[in-house]
């Protein structure tokens, strides 16, 4: 009659825990829309709408747009971790995750690595919509993957921070709102869609300090020299950096609520 | 010799803002009973719960789960029991074999083992036709039977159930008594909370009832009813004319008071055997009488008598 078991470690938990949120996607695909949907309609709408304005064509634009849609995707991409946590914990699954002898970080890890999936199909559409439109960037394909991977680990990093305000949240309502504005100051207020020259000094002021320009400035510079920056790595750090401070907060939220 | 307590609640207090929820509350499970916490909406039981289930944080006092503390030895006591929530506390978004395998695989066991506990509690459950339908398809008893099924994973010895038949239709219901009669032969201890008194009067061996965070009486439901007093006794008078002697009557036959309400008279008796003098008392003087009712006590008459309503 005895079952038998082994205290599972932490690994094993985390990796069953992002099993479980890939065959929630895989049950309800429409939860990929929002990563599909948007990149491709904010690609086509700037680029056709504002590329001849703030580029002098639809052309020249593209180098600029391309990164820019890429990193607000991943922001916004990255801000529905935040809601599905808070969903999660509304609905009482979560006490029964707390209720059994596992490693407590795993219901969020495995959240937080189930979500790579998100940012992978939302770094594909986005790359693959300029491409269609006529982006051609002059490097390898392997500095593609680099940027791609780059704008996912930014994206991840992200994640935990938006994790955090979903424990913290009162509803998944308050969490939704708070990743909208959050997603729409940080992308509009960078370099993302026009040259920051362009700006008047407040404002530019704050595009430079807004980390989005940091790495779309990255990304850009990455796809114009074909080689490995200096922004390049202050990005990586930065990410890593986001991870090592949020990722404790995080599971402290989470032991705590 | 000693038999170690199944839980065992020393203190146990928590306040929430201002407001004391859980006031000071201890006593003890034995292995192998149910244990049953009884009490209004808001008198404390979900939160007495939570605590015992490691869920939340006690502000004082202690819960040791066989022995284990909850807060030292967290991950040990999480180990030795099942949770059936209040709010069926499973994932709507995949289906039910899904669910079994993947807190099966959480609990720990292997993939090969998880597989074959997940047919066997589909199997036990009755849940096999459905397993692979998608869980918002499900009616609320199969999603109930679902989350009890994933709260046995692991066979536990000690099963929490947190309401677990409220809003269930009584033929559910019923199915779901019946599923927990069987862990109990199986030797399960069980803790409940309901606020349903049938409920807690079929199942439980012991009760603690709770109003306003505090103990405010603990015995097996037997117990309970005789300290609200014994057998009730009720009949009507047929003949308005009578009534008062039969008052009379019946006032010398028992030490408690008699109620009168119109031609109703009842008066509790401490002992069943008293109904005979009575019957024929009554037969002698010629009063005739009808709708006569002998009623044991029903934990309804306890929970009111002990627990202040708020409305």
């Amino acid at each position: 009659m005895e079952v038998q078991t082994h205290s599972g470690n932490v690994l094993m938990n985390t990796a069953t825990m992002a099993y479980r949120n890939l065959l929630k996607t895989v049950h309800n695909p429409d939860q990929f829309m929002d990563v599909i949907v948007q990149p491709v309609m904010f690609m086509l709408m700037f680029t056709y709408l504002f590329g001849g304005a703030i580029a002098g064509g639809v052309q020249a634009y593209l180098p600029t747009i391309v990164p820019g849609i890429l990193i607000q995707t991943m922001l916004s991409a990255s801000s529905g971790s935040g809601a599905q946590i808070r969903e999660d914990l509304d609905s009482g699954v979560f006490d029964r995750f707390k209720s059994l002898p596992m490693a407590h970080i795993a219901p969020l890890a495995g959240q937080l690595f189930g979500d790579i999936l998100r940012l992978v199909i939302a770094t594909i559409t986005s790359l693959t919509t300029g491409y269609l439109i006529g982006w051609r960037p002059d490097v390898s394909f392997g500095w593609i993957i680099v940027i791609g991977l780059l704008a996912i680990l930014t994206g991840w990093a992200l994640s935990w921070l938006f994790a955090l305000v979903g424990l913290l949240a009162k509803s998944a309502g308050t969490v939704q709102s708070f990743s909208l504005i959050t997603m729409l100051a940080l992308s509009f207020m960078s370099n993302a869609f026009v040259p920051l020259k362009s700006l008047t000094k407040p404002l530019r002021v704050i595009a430079n300090f807004n980390p989005v320009t940091y790495v779309i400035t990255a990304i850009r510079q990455i796809l114009a020299t074909g080689s490995w920056t200096h922004e390049a790595l202050l990005v990586l750090g930065f990410d890593i950096l986001i991870v090592a401070i949020f990722a404790p907060l995080t599971v402290w939220a989470y032991d705590r609520n | 010799m000693t038999t170690i307590n199944a839980i065992e609640v020393s203190h146990l207090t928590k306040r929430f803002a201002q407001k004391t929820v859980v006031d000071d509350i201890s006593f003890s499970v034995k292995p192998g009973e149910v244990f049953g916490l009884l009490g209004p909406n808001g008198a404390g039981k979900t939160t007495t719960l939570r605590m015992m289930t490691t869920l939340l944080k006690a502000d004082a006092g202690q819960v040791k789960i066989f022995g284990h503390d909850t807060v030292k030895e967290g991950r040990l006591a999480r180990s030795m029991f099942g949770l059936t929530g209040q709010y069926a506390s499973v994932d709507e978004d995949i289906s039910a074999r899904e669910n079994l395998m993947i807190f099966s695989r959480l609990n720990g066991l292997s993939r090969q083992d998880a597989k074959a506990r997940t047919a066997e509690l589909l199997t036990e459950f009755s849940l096999e036709n459905s397993a692979d339908k998608a869980l918002k398809n499900f009616s609320g008893g199969m999603r109930r039977r679902l989350d009890l099924a994933v709260s046995l994973i692991t066979r536990p010895a000690l099963i929490f159930l947190d309401e677990p038949t409220t809003g269930l239709d009584p033929r559910t219901r019923t199915q779901m008594w019946t599923t927990i009669r069987k862990l109990v032969q199986e030797g399960s201890t069980i803790v409940l909370t309901t606020q349903y008194l049938d409920e807690a009067d079929q199942l439980a061996d012991h009760l603690a009832v709770i109003d306003h965070g505090k103990v405010v009486k603990m015995g097996t439901p037997a117990e309970l009813k005789q300290q609200i007093g014994g057998t009730k006794l009720a009949f009507t008078v047929n003949d308005q004319t009578q009534v008062a002697q039969a008052f009379k009557l019946l006032g010398a036959q028992v030490t408690s008071a008699v109620q009168q309400t119109g031609q109703q008279l009842s008066v509790s008796l401490k002992q069943i055997t008293q109904l005979t003098p009575i019957l024929s008392a009554l037969t002698q003087a010629k009063i005739t009488i009808s709708q006569l009712s002998v009623q044991e006590p029903s934990l309804d008459d306890v929970f009111m008598n002990l627990t202040v309503g708020k409305n």
